[in-house]
C-alpha cells in the first residue's frame, strides 16, 4: 500500500486529505470548499456534538437482514424525526453481498455516506482504501478505550489509525433447553458452568435417549464453538505478528477433539446440517446449543419450548468466547461533502449513545457504561452476555485474515464430519493459513 | 439459437418466397440488423473477455491502486503442488464434471419421457404442463432454502418420511457424499426439468404427423416410431437441450452454495463457488480470472466433443 502510486484528481485529493480530519474542520466553518489544511480551528461542534449545516441526505448501508433490521429501521426513523436537516436512507444487504457491492461502489463514486461492518472486516477495507480513517471523529466524540472491552476498542483500529466506531458486541452464548433439562432430571435453573457438570447434563440427557450437545460442523456456530474452546484450552489462532496460523497446538486439537469425541460418543448425532443444532435446540431435540446472542430475541419468544440463556461453560482452564463488534465506518465518497461528513458523524454519535436501545435487537451495547445501565440490564435473557464480554475474543486486525481463517473452518468441518482426524486436519489448514498469510501480507503491505 | 430454427427446418418445407423479398441493393442492411445485437455482444461479452485475459496475467485486485504483472504464472501456479489453489481448483473442477456427469443424462432423458407424456390428448394437459414447469421459473435461493431443509440429515422431512417407512432415516443428504450428490442432482433435476420439457415439446410438435402416418401405414410399431421418427426429428433439439443442460450443469453454483455449503470438507464445492470466493471473498481477481478461463476451455472443448458426436451420427 503506498499512497504515492494513487493517481488522485484534486477533488479526490481533497477527499482523502479531508477525511483524515480536515473534513470536520472544514464542516466547522459551515461548508465551505476551503482547501484542506486551511483549516485549522476546533470542530468540536460540527463532528457528533450536533449538526446546523443546511438539510443533507445520507445513505447508509449495512448487513442486517435479521430482526436486527428493523430496529435499525426504527431506530434510524427515530433519528429523522428528531434532526429535521439529515435524512438517513437505510439500505439492507446480505453481508456477503455488501462487501461485493460497496467497494465497487464506492470506486465508482457511488458509494453510500455511512456503513456498519464487523471489526474484522475493517482491515480488508481498509487496505483497500474503501473506508476512510476517522480519528478526528472519535476524538470529538470524546471517545476513549476506557469507555469500551479493549479488544472492542482495538477492532476498529488498521496500522495505527482509526477506521470503526463500536457500536455493540455480539458474542457466543449457551442457549439449553429447559424442558429437556427438567425431563432428564436437571435443574433447569443451573446450566453447566464447567466440564464436569456439562459432561454429568449431557449423561443425564443421554440416559433419556437425548442427544444433548449438537455439533455443527459450519462457521455458524460449529466453528464459533471451536474457536471459544481453543482459546479456554489456552491455545491461539495465531501467533503474535499474525504470521502464522497456531490452531494446531495443543490445545487447538484439544478443543476440536472435544467437539468430535461429543459426536464419538453419542452426545450429538453425525452430520448435523445448517442450523439443524439451533432448529434442534427449538424442537426440544437439541438440549445445549452455543449459539449467538443475534437468536435471543427469537428464543424469548418462543412459546412452544422454554430455552435458557446462560454464559458458555469453562471446559478448559480459561474463558474464551468468541465474538465480534459492529462498527460504524465511513466509506470513501468522492465529493467530500463537509457537511455530509459532519452530518454522518452526528448520526454514528447519536445511534451510538443509543447503544440501549440497539442492545434490543440482540447486542451487548460497546460502550461499558450502557453495558451497566439499568436500561440495558432490564432487556430479558442478555445479561449473561454482557457478563462474557471480558472473555470474549476479536479476530486479529490483519486484512485479508477472513481467508485465513477459512481454512480453519475447513478443518472444522473436515473434523466435525468424520473426514479427517481433528490433528491432521488443524495441521493442514494451519499450514495453508501461514501461506496465506504470507501472501496476503506481500499483497496488502 | 441456430438450432431451433433448424428444428423448424426439420418439420416444414421452407417457403420459397422467403429471401426474396429482402432488398439485395444495400449492402449495409445486414449489418444494420446485427448491429444492435452486435453491440451489446462485443460490449458485453467480446471486449470483458478479452479484458478478462489481461486481469488473469496480474496480481489483481480492483481495489488496490497497483496490480503487479506476474505473467502466467497464475495458470502454472494452478498445475503446481503445494500452490495455494492447485489442489482446491482441480478438486472443484472434480466437484463440477462429477455433478454434470451424473445431471446431464437425467437432465436430457427425464424431460424428453415427459415431453412424450405431455404431447398426448389427454384432458388437463394445459395443466400438467404448467405443473412441471413451475418450479423452473423459482429462484435458486427458494429452491436452495426449500431443500436445505427438505433434505437436511437430521432435522429434513425426507429422512422423517424414510424413517416412518423402515429406513434409517438418518441419511446424510447435505453433509456427505455421494448423498449430496444425489440430493443436489435430484434438486437439480425437479427444479429445471421443466425447461428441457418444454423445449422437447416445441420439437415434437414441430414433427409432422404425415411421418407418423407413413410409419404406421408400414406397420410400425410405437418403439419403431420413436426410434425411426421422433428421435432423428428431435436431433436438432437433443443438441440444442444437450449443450445447453451441459453448460447450465458445468456452471452449478448456487445450489451447492445454500444446500451442502461444500461440505464435507469441500467435497461439493463447485467450480464457479470456488472462483467467487476467490475472485470476490478473497479479492484476486487475477487468478479467479485465469481460473475461469480454464474452465471456459474446458466447456469449450467439451462442447466441440458434442457437435462432433452429433455431427458423426448425422452422416453415419
Amino acid at each position: 500500500m503506498n499512497q504515492l502510486y494513487v493517481p488522485l484528481s484534486r477533488r479526490g485529493f481533497i477527499g482523502a486529505a479531508g477525511a483524515f480530519g480536515g473534513a470536520l474542520a472544514l464542516a466547522a466553518c459551515g461548508g465551505k470548499s476551503t482547501p484542506p489544511g486551511a483549516a485549522g480551528g476546533p470542530s468540536g461542534s460540527a463532528a457528533g456534538g450536533a449538526y446546523n449545516g443546511p438539510n443533507v441526505t445520507l445513505s447508509f448501508w449495512n448487513g442486517w437482514t435479521g430482526a436486527d433490521g428493523d430496529y435499525a429501521k426504527k431506530m434510524v426513523s427515530e433519528f429523522n424525526a428528531a434532526t429535521k436537516n439529515i435524512k438517513v436512507n437505510m439500505n439492507v444487504f446480505q453481508w456477503a453481498d455488501l462487501f461485493q457491492k460497496m467497494p465497487a461502489a464506492v470506486t465508482s463514486g457511488n458509494g453510500p455516506d455511512i456503513s456498519a461492518m464487523h471489526g474484522d472486516d475493517i482491515p480488508t477495507q481498509a487496505a483497500q482504501r474503501v473506508i476512510v480513517p476517522i480519528d478526528a471523529i472519535a476524538n470529538n466524540l470524546k471517545l476513549s478505550e476506557s469507555d469500551f472491552a479493549p479488544a472492542v476498542w482495538q477492532g476498529g483500529i488498521y496500522q495505527n489509525k482509526r477506521y470503526g466506531i463500536p457500536v455493540d458486541v455480539h458474542c457466543l452464548g449457551l442457549f439449553y433447553n429447559k424442558d429437556l433439562f427438567e425431563k432428564a432430571g436437571l435443574d433447569a435453573d443451573k446450566p453447566p458452568t464447567n466440564k464436569d457438570e456439562y459432561m454429568n447434563a449431557l449423561d443425564k440427557l443421554k440416559s433419556k435417549g437425548i442427544q444433548g450437545s449438537w455439533v455443527s460442523p459450519f462457521q455458524f456456530t460449529g466453528g464459533l464453538m471451536y474457536q471459544s474452546l481453543l482459546w479456554q484450552f489456552g491455545a491461539e489462532l495465531f501467533n503474535e505478528d499474525v504470521t502464522k496460523a497456531t490452531w494446531d497446538s495443543e490445545g487447538g486439537i484439544a478443543a476440536l477433539t472435544f467437539m468430535t469425541d461429543l459426536v464419538k460418543n453419542g452426545y450429538s448425532p453425525k452430520n448435523v446440517g445448517q442450523d439443524a443444532d439451533y432448529v434442534a435446540l427449538k424442537n426440544g431435540r437439541n438440549a445445549l446449543n452455543w449459539q449467538g446472542i443475534w437468536q435471543v430475541n427469537e428464543v424469548t419468544k418462543l412459546s412452544t419450548a422454554k430455552i435458557g440463556l446462560a454464559a458458555l461453560p469453562k471446559i478448559g482452564d480459561k474463558g474464551g468466547v468468541w465474538g465480534n463488534s459492529h462498527q460504524f465506518v465511513l466509506p470513501r465518497t468522492q465529493g467530500n461533502d463537509a457537511n455530509k461528513v459532519s452530518a454522518a458523524a452526528y448520526f454514528v454519535s447519536w445511534f451510538t449513545q443509543h447503544g440501549a436501545d440497539w442492545a434490543k435487537s440482540g447486542k451487548v451495547p460497546a460502550v461499558k457504561k450502557l453495558a451497566e445501565s439499568s436500561e440495558f440490564t432490564s432487556i430479558e435473557g442478555l445479561k449473561p452476555f454482557a457478563d462474557e464480554v471480558p472473555d470474549v475474543h476479536f479476530p486479529p486486525a490483519v486484512a485479508g485474515i477472513s481467508d485465513a481463517m477459512t481454512a480453519m473452518y475447513d478443518a472444522v468441518n473436515a473434523a466435525v464430519l468424520g473426514k479427517s482426524d481433528p490433528a491432521s486436519a488443524l495441521h493442514s489448514a494451519a499450514n495453508k493459513a501461514s501461506q496465506i498469510l504470507a501472501q496476503n501480507k506481500k499483497k496488502y503491505g | 439459437m441456430t438450432t431451433t430454427s433448424e428444428a423448424t427446418a426439420v418439420g416444414r418445407p421452407p417457403t420459397k418466397a422467403a429471401g426474396r423479398r429482402v432488398r439485395r441493393s444495400g449492402s449495409l442492411t445486414p449489418y444494420l440488423f446485427l448491429a444492435p445485437y452486435g453491440v451489446l455482444f462485443i460490449g458485453f461479452i467480446l471486449l470483458p473477455a478479452i479484458y478478462g485475459i489481461w486481469i488473469s496475467l496480474h496480481d489483481y485486485d480492483y481495489l488496490l491502486p497497483h496490480q503487479p504483472w506476474v505473467g502466467l504464472s497464475n495458470y502454472t501456479d494452478l498445475f503446481k503442488s503445494g500452490s495455494r489453489d492447485g489442489a482446491d481448483f482441480w478438486r472443484s473442477i472434480r466437484a463440477t464434471a462429477i455433478f454434470t456427469v451424473f445431471s446431464v443424462p437425467l437432465l436430457v432423458t427425464i424431460p424428453l419421457a415427459i415431453a412424450l407424456l405431455l404431447n398426448r390428448k389427454f384432458p388437463g394437459r394445459t395443466f400438467f404442463r404448467a405443473i412441471f414447469f413451475t418450479p423452473y421459473v423459482l429462484g435458486v435461493a427458494v429452491v436452495g432454502v426449500l431443500f436445505r431443509f427438505l433434505l437436511d440429515p437430521t432435522i429434513g422431512m425426507l429422512n422423517f418420511y424414510l424413517s416412518k417407512v423402515g429406513f434409517s432415516g438418518t441419511t446424510p443428504w447435505t453433509t456427505q457424499v455421494p448423498w449430496a450428490w444425489v440430493g443436489l442432482v435430484g434438486m437439480t433435476v425437479w427444479w429445471t426439468l421443466g425447461f428441457n420439457a418444454i423445449i422437447y415439446l416445441a420439437g415434437l410438435q414441430d414433427i409432422s404427423p404425415e411421418l407418423y402416418e407413413a410409419a404406421e401405414v408400414d406397420g410400425a410399431t410405437a418403439w419403431d416410431k420413436f426410434r425411426n421418427v421422433t428421435l432423428p426429428g428431435l436431433r436438432p433439439v437433443m443438441l440444442f437441450v444437450l449443450t445447453l443442460t451441459l453448460l447450465a450443469s458445468a456452471n452449478m453454483f448456487g445450489q451447492s452454495f445454500l444446500v451442502t455449503k461444500g461440505a464435507p470438507n469441500n467435497a461439493t464445492r463447485t467450480a464457479i463457488y470456488y472462483i467467487s470466493q476467490v475472485g470476490l471473498q478473497q479479492y484476486r481477481q487475477g487468478i479467479a480470472a485465469a481460473m475461469s478461463y480454464i474452465l471456459a476451455l474446458i466447456l469449450v472443448l467439451v462442447s466441440l466433443l458434442n457437435f462432433r458426436l452429433f455431427r458423426e451420427k448425422d452422416e453415419s
